[in-house]
């Protein structure tokens, strides 16, 4: 049997698979009995060794005890973690943060590149009897992904998965939420979840909050610690690390920082 | 309500004695509103420079197995003129600036741009122990400590503390140098330096290799070093390192401290840290039938 783990230190686990996504995202999957059975919206600070660590949202696996992280290679920290091969090590903390609250009946998901992995994971934590809507937003046909994996995951719930391309290539024509705004101007739901750029977040949160409904959005912000002492991740006076980073939307109308500025490595405010 | 816990450092009085220590959530005023609310005494800032400065990449932080946190942030910070900008509409949180630097003219220069701010307090940090050039490194050299403070000294009326830690020089000759230039008050320690081997990679896990240790494992050691410089200098001390609870509070203060200072517990606990420790301090006192934390300091003290 394991020790009992201190989820603060980092724990080094193994790579065992990695499926390619698009041509620039990928998922590593890896054993992790911890981080296989995180709550959707909480996320691990992973560790490359050598080249940085980076706050990740867990992807779900259908194998037992196996956590995934799915990643785009943007910069030289995720390009180092996209570069592992299996076999390489990770080290992993956390999990850290917040979760979903799901409610009943009729909810959609809406979000953006890999702002889809919380939400594949709420699809897991759903009710059977939810009728799931899926918004799922890219930039052209051959950066769709996880619409397989949502299907599949949605076996059991009645279900839509709408994909959205912002050049018409595949799916809707146009961004997420002018879908999400149609939508809405013939039905209404019990909960509306999102992740993923800000601007898209922050639409949608405006969107649910004019017609009252239910919202919660999982943000990002520049993370270091991850358990709410280093200060990088606030949000005026919320530390997404800590208090979030999944948020209500009624609440994420009261900071003047959701949707306008975020801060930088030295914590300094800017504009998003 | 709870003036039984007012305390003061010379000039410096707080409602309360618990203090958010330097490092710890200190780039917003909306979590310095927040801590305060929550009922720190007072708010110490990061350390800021001159300049804005990233820091290292991660990991800088991580709990060490069997306790206490190693961390090597690198004094990230936004640099003292934004920061000054950004603390400027405040009024009601006693915020005390951290200051880091290596050479006198940088402290003057930092202290010229908080002429618009109220500053409770200048907190020279002279121990950090996982930056070159500045930190423990200006600490320890004792002329220079003297130096900075007489400087620092003529160009602001506002108290100056100093943060003194474990470095190469004995930190009580660094106190000493400190208590002669004129320095209000010392903050002692710092984290202890410190690092930590991942077996399985066979990597320092901190990207800067070595850092510093916090959190319960130094508290016995930083109780050690404010009983001997309350025993050795008539000069108030806020106690720094490893408080988590009341009982470690009420330590510190029984051992010289006229407040204290913490941060690593809130990874644990989160800001009602405060609330707990100021009631746990307000209850003790009661039970024993102190009206003031003066009463208490130094009680411990044998000869």
């Amino acid at each position: 049997m394991e020790k009992q783990r201190d989820n603060n230190h980092p724990h080094i686990c193994v790579i065992e698979k990695i499926v390619d996504e698009t041509p620039t995202v990928r998922t590593l999957y890896f054993k992790d009995s911890v981080l296989a059975n995180v709550l959707p919206g909480q996320f691990a600070m992973i560790w490359v060794p050598g080249i940085n660590e980076l706050p990740m949202s867990v992807m779900v696996s259908d194998v037992t005890d196996q956590a995934a992280l799915t990643v785009r290679k943007r910069g030289e920290s995720s390009t180092a973690l996209y570069n592992l091969s299996v076999g390489q090590q990770i080290g992993v903390r956390g999990p850290y943060g917040n979760s979903f609250k799901i409610k009943n009946g009729k909810i959609l998901l809406i979000g953006g590149g890999t702002g889809l992995v919380p939400l594949m994971r709420l699809i897991k934590f759903a009710n059977p009897s939810n009728h799931i809507t899926v918004l799922m937003g890219s930039q052209t046909k051959n950066e769709v992904f996880f619409e397989e994996t949502a299907k599949k995951l949605l076996e059991k719930n009645s279900h839509d998965i709408v994909p959205v391309t912002e050049d018409g290539s595949y799916g809707e024509k146009g961004y997420v939420t002018d879908v999400l705004e149609k939508l809405l101007e013939k039905n209404t739901y019990d909960g509306i979840y999102t992740c993923g750029p800000e601007m898209m977040m922050y639409k949608t949160v405006q969107m649910a909050n004019k017609k009252g409904i239910f919202v919660q959005a999982s943000l990002e912000r520049m993370m270091k610690c991850g358990i709410g002492i280093c200060g990088s991740c606030c949000v005026n006076d919320d530390l997404a690390c800590r208090d979030g980073t999944v948020f209500d939307g009624a609440h994420l109308s009261q900071k003047s920082e959701f949707g306008h500025s975020h801060r930088t490595k030295s914590g300094i405010l800017e504009e998003i | 309500m709870d003036s039984i816990l007012e305390t003061t450092l010379g000039s410096l009085t707080l409602k309360r004695p618990t203090v958010l220590a330097s490092g710890i959530l200190g780039i917003s005023l909306d979590v310095f509103n927040r801590l305060h609310d929550a009922g720190a005494g007072a708010v110490v800032t990061k350390s800021l420079s001159k300049e804005p400065w990233e820091g290292y990449p991660n990991p800088t932080i991580f709990s060490v197995k069997g306790g206490g946190w190693i961390n090597a942030v690198g004094l990230s910070n936004p640099g003292a003129e934004n920061f000054a900008k950004m603390i400027e509409p405040n009024n009601d949180v006693p915020i005390v600036v951290s200051l880091v630097g290596s050479i006198e003219d940088d402290f003057e220069y930092m202290i010229k741009k908080f002429e618009n701010c109220k500053v409770a307090a200048y907190e020279l940090n002279l121990s950090c122990p996982h930056v070159a050039k500045v930190g423990l490194e200006v600490g320890d050299d004792i002329e220079l400590v003297s130096k900075i403070i007489k400087k620092v000294k003529s160009i602001t009326n506002s108290p100056i503390v100093a943060k003194v830690g474990l470095g190469k020089s004995d930190y009580l000759a660094t106190v000493d140098a400190a208590v002669s230039a004129g320095v209000d008050a010392i903050t002692a320690i710092n984290t202890v330096r410190a690092m930590a081997i991942d077996v399985e990679t066979q990597m320092p896990i901190l990207s800067n290799k070595i850092g510093g240790l916090s959190g319960t494992p130094i508290k016995p050691i930083a109780l050690r070093c404010v009983y001997e410089i309350a025993s050795k200098f008539d000069i108030p001390i806020m106690g720094c390192g490893g408080i988590s609870t009341w009982e470690d509070a009420v330590e510190f203060i029984l051992a010289g401290s006229s407040a204290v200072q913490f941060g690593s517990v809130m990874g644990d606990n989160w800001v009602e840290t405060f609330g707990e420790i100021n009631s746990g301090i307000q209850k003790y006192m009661e039970r024993k039938g102190y009206a003031t934390i003066g009463e208490m300091i130094g009680k411990a003290k044998r000869q």
